[in-house]
């Protein structure tokens, strides 16, 4: 059985069974999507934007859309959140195996005007909500994508209306407890006039699990308004983990996307923005592999309007044998006069086997404007490291050092305290440190925080 | 540069200069591809057994592959049965021994083109010509002269009869017969080009120079040009184009392979003018290229410099294969589109050898309705430690309807290599504008220093003489985009 069979007969199987499939127009997406996969079929390396990754060992595990029979019982997913919950005030929607489960999740107190759920509520409550933004030609999918909107069982739904803010972020956490299933999930954040919200996307699994997760999100930003979006993935070691995350912005509206790719074997991460007249966006990311790790990320910004301004920065770590993949796509269309685009990717490749792709693109068709691109790859710089030497620092942690600086001009681009907290010490665990470790890291969270001196 | 500027007025308001066609009788064979044309192109040019096995084998090849539609170029679809393979204009059988035997119908063409194969003769040295009309080369000079260092410089035909154990031995080496769809086509089908071999230790004492010219109508012209520096051996090569002006369009595939053995040493400029098509895009060249460098030995060094202003459609990615410890690759590139020109071009820089290096400076000018894409590939294998790559891809943006691309490919394989690029896109700045405006330059002037300024960095590549004539193109290109 090919994909396009496996994948269809997955979807006869739980159709009816999804949220919402008594809804016409939710029906017809789906099948339309499923058509829409079934045309484009699994990318292989021979398609451009797959050129450099692989999923032909996703595709042989044939995993298939169904509940986990190895669900982790109270107690364990009880301490995982606790683990991985990041500051007690934020909202929190937790999302097990890709279904929300409202026992473990928390929601404080919500502005009139803002809808925060999940996607199986929101169908059985106001489906209507969802209508407008749900599938169709309006959002760039690849096939992960077409086949997200078919398969697609639940996922968050964050609504606002115009001028609501949401004062604290909103973690919507995606936990992995089993293994040998596949999950597709699909988020959709509409923020209106003048609203503002910060959502953290987060993905975990337990270690050695072998599952994929198939994520979407869709971002709508409407004039003036304000999205931070931060992604987390961490998923386990031997996970998959394809995600699209696509954002439109009105006039003036602000986007800030951070995506973090700490986890998975593979993991691909497609992500877009359409920015009006007078937008702004941001979009930062951070990749550490080692092992036989893959990671991909795919960004494109369409300056579609006048006056946008967009600035993008990747980090990538490379260790062992793994691969990464960059590739940044900016369009100034016609009519956009007055952009300013900037584009930075940066790798470092730490050992023998480890190794890089990078393709910063750059497709101009206005005449006003100022776009500008820039990538390298290397390794530590060898002046640096005889700095620190010199300065009595042992190998071990003069790499740690730079390697840190290096991965954490990232970090330094992020707003949520906790977030930024949760990875330094993230990032300190995989350093190779020497001798001076317990002072190291101390000195480095100290600096950070403020508290040192 | 002063002279450069006040050129330009007079420039602009030109139509192509060089857009006539002479009235030559010439020997062309009826149009279509098969293995029957290969083998009457292959028996005209009375080649030896393996070269005809060479052009069958690599038109089997081509039989069976597809058209590379990945370029950001948009053309109508070409028929290659509606192509006529060779054309060779008619003269004495057994080729013209001197300047006096060539056609003087062809020398005037020369003449008004500003190719004075005659004065160059009586410069004594500076530069030797070896024109190509067409297919057939009609003149070498000079061919003594470099003859008694043991040099070789002549039209391909010629070192396939004179030099045929250097033509097997080299041939294809680089760009093997079945690279691409268009490598391919000229694989089977190439009428003529140039051949050079420098000996070992050589050092070749001038600019060795080819003048292309396209001219009897619908005729594809495939050209092959295949240099081969022995070890320690220096040579500097510069290629030139033009064509008159044609309604339909033309399809030009060559082939260009150098080879850098130890401690050798390849200059390529090329400035190429062909016809680059009408204000509304009809008519123009459609010029595939197919240009590789193989740096074979330890210290050798292979450079790219050129200056692209013709051509309705330029596909071409001149490339270096650092395969000896310690070679060094360049690509120096302006590009120009206007009106509605497209251009794809970059280069390839693979790293194969340990302390390879490269540079790669490109600079894309798109005005009027012109596309002007960067498309680059740096690799570096396992096998390259410590390689070193430095890329800048500047864009200039004249006028609201043209696009500036940028597609750079970077795969690296091992950490001890540094690569960094770097691309910037722009127009020229209202305050640059008003600093040459306030100081009484006109708008014109002012444009035309900016862009020449721009594309310094490579110009100051190109031997002298070119750098003069490019800079001039660049005026001429620029016709009615600026102010």
């Amino acid at each position: 059985m090919n994909a396009i069979e496996r994948y269809s007969a997955d979807f006869a199987r739980i159709e009816n069974a999804l949220p919402g499939s008594s809804i016409g127009w939710l029906q017809d997406a789906r099948r339309d999507a499923l058509s829409r996969f079934a045309e484009r079929g699994i990318p292989t390396t021979r398609d451009e934007n797959w050129k450099y990754t692989d999923v032909s060992s996703l595709e042989k595990r044939a995993l298939i859309a169904a509940p986990s029979p190895d669900r982790a019982d109270a107690a364990t997913l009880a301490a995982s959140i606790e683990r991985l919950a990041l500051a007690a005030e934020y909202h929190l929607l937790v999302f097990v195996d890709g279904r929300y489960d409202r026992d473990l999740s928390w929601l404080g107190r919500l502005p009139a005007g803002a809808t925060i759920s999940s996607m199986a509520e929101v169908l059985e409550r106001d489906p209507g909500l969802l209508e407008a933004h749900f599938a169709g030609e309006i959002w760039p999918h690849g096939a992960f994508g077409w086949l997200n909107t078919a398969l697609a069982a639940d996922g968050a739904v964050i609504h606002l209306e115009a001028d609501t803010v949401v004062e604290q972020p909103v973690h919507l956490l995606f936990l992995a407890t089993g293994s040998a299933s596949a999950v597709h999930a699909t988020n959709l954040i509409v923020a209106g006039n003048n609203a503002k919200v910060t959502v953290i996307e987060h993905y975990a699994g337990d270690d050695g699990a072998t599952y994929f997760t198939n994520a979407l999100t869709h971002i709508v930003i409407g004039e003036n308004a304000n999205v931070a979006h931060y992604k987390l993935q961490q998923e386990s070691a031997k996970a998959f983990h394809i995600a699209g995350i696509h954002a439109k912005q009105a006039a003036h509206g602000r986007f800030a996307s951070h995506s973090i790719s700490l986890g998975a074997q593979l993991a691909r991460n497609d992500i877009s923005t359409y920015l009006a007249a007078g937008s702004h966006c941001e979009l930062n990311g951070l990749y550490l592999a080692d092992g036989r790790r893959h990671v991909d990320h795919h960004t494109r910004i369409d300056h579609a309007e006048p006056d946008a301004t967009s600035s993008e920065v990747y980090r990538g770590i490379l260790d062992g044998g793994a691969r990464g993949v960059f590739n940044g796509k900016v369009v100034v269309h016609q009519d956009a006069q007055h952009t300013d685009a900037k584009q930075e990717n940066h790798n470092l490749l730490l050992s023998k086997n480890a190794e890089i792709d990078t393709k910063p693109e750059l497709e101009i068709y206005a005449d006003d404007v100022k776009c500008t691109h820039g990538a390298t790859i290397g390794q530590l710089d060898d002046a640096m490291l005889f700095y620190l030497r010199s300065r009595g620092l042992d190998e071990a942690a003069a790499r740690s050092l730079l390697i840190y600086a290096f991965a954490h001009d990232i970090i330094d681009r992020m707003a949520l305290q906790p977030l930024r907290k949760r990875l330094e010490r993230q990032l300190i665990e995989r350093l190779p440190l020497g001798s001076t470790e317990v002072s190291f890291s101390e000195l480095l969270l100290d600096g950070q925080s403020g508290t040192g001196q | 540069m002063a002279t450069a500027t006040h050129q330009l007025d007079a420039l602009i308001a030109q139509e192509y200069k060089h857009g006539f066609v002479t009235d030559l009788e010439t020997d062309t064979i009826p149009r279509g591809l098969n293995e029957d044309v290969i083998r009457l192109i292959s028996a005209k040019k009375n080649e030896p057994e393996f070269m005809l096995e060479w052009r069958l084998a690599a038109y089997r090849h081509w039989l069976t592959m597809i058209e590379p539609n990945w370029a950001h170029v948009h053309y109508p679809p070409i028929d290659y049965q509606e192509i006529s393979y060779y054309s060779a204009p008619k003269s004495n059988k057994d080729g013209p021994k001197s300047l006096d035997e060539v056609d003087p119908e062809l020398l005037r063409t020369y003449e008004k083109l500003g190719i004075p194969l005659k004065e160059r003769e009586m410069l004594a040295g500076v530069v030797a010509v070896d024109a190509v009309f067409d297919s057939v080369s009609v003149g070498t000079t000079f061919k003594k002269k470099l003859g008694e260092m043991g040099i070789i410089f002549c039209s391909f035909s010629e070192a396939v009869q004179e030099h045929p154990g250097l033509v097997r031995q080299y041939l294809g080496s680089v760009v093997p017969s079945g690279d691409n769809f268009y490598a391919a086509l000229n694989s089977a089908v190439f009428s003529d080009g140039s051949f050079v071999y420098i000996p070992k230790g050589v050092r070749c004492p001038m600019e060795l120079s080819t003048y292309f010219r396209i001219n009897a109508q619908n005729t594809g012209q495939f050209e092959r040009t295949l240099i081969i520096a022995d070890e320690g051996a220096y040579v500097s090569y510069l290629e030139g184009c033009t064509a008159p002006m044609r309604d339909e369009n033309q399809l030009h595939a060559a082939v260009v392979e150098l080879i850098a053995l130890d401690n050798a040493r390849i200059k390529y400029s090329t400035v190429q003018n062909w016809y680059p098509g009408d204000k509304e895009g009809r008519g123009g060249i459609y010029n595939f290229v197919t240009k590789r460098g193989d740096c074979r030995g330890a210290n050798s060094h292979i450079s790219w410099t050129q200056v692209e202003t013709g051509s309705a459609i330029t596909w071409k990615y001149p490339s270096v294969l650092l395969k000896g410890d310690n070679s060094v690759g360049e690509f120096y590139s302006v590009a120009l589109t206007n009106n509605r020109q497209q251009a794809d071009t970059g280069t390839k820089m693979i790293h194969i050898g340990k302390n390879t290096r490269s540079t790669i400076v490109s600079k894309g000018i798109s005005a009027g309705r012109g596309q002007n894409a960067y498309r680059g590939l740096v690799k570096v294998l396992k096998s390259a430690d410590r390689a070193r790559n430095y890329t800048q891809c500047d864009s200039l943006l004249l006028g609201d309807r043209c696009g500036a691309h940028t597609f750079p490919y970077i795969e690296v394989k091992n950490p001890t290599a540094k690569v960094e690029h770097e691309a910037t896109t722009s127009r020229i700045g209202e305050d640059q504008m008003f600093y040459c405006l306030q100081r009484g330059i006109s708008a014109e002037d002012a444009v035309s220093m900016i862009v020449n300024g721009f594309c310094k960095e490579v110009f100051k590549e190109l031997p002298m003489e070119f750098a003069v004539e490019a800079q001039k193109l660049l005026g001429v290109s620029l016709e009615g985009s600026v102010g």
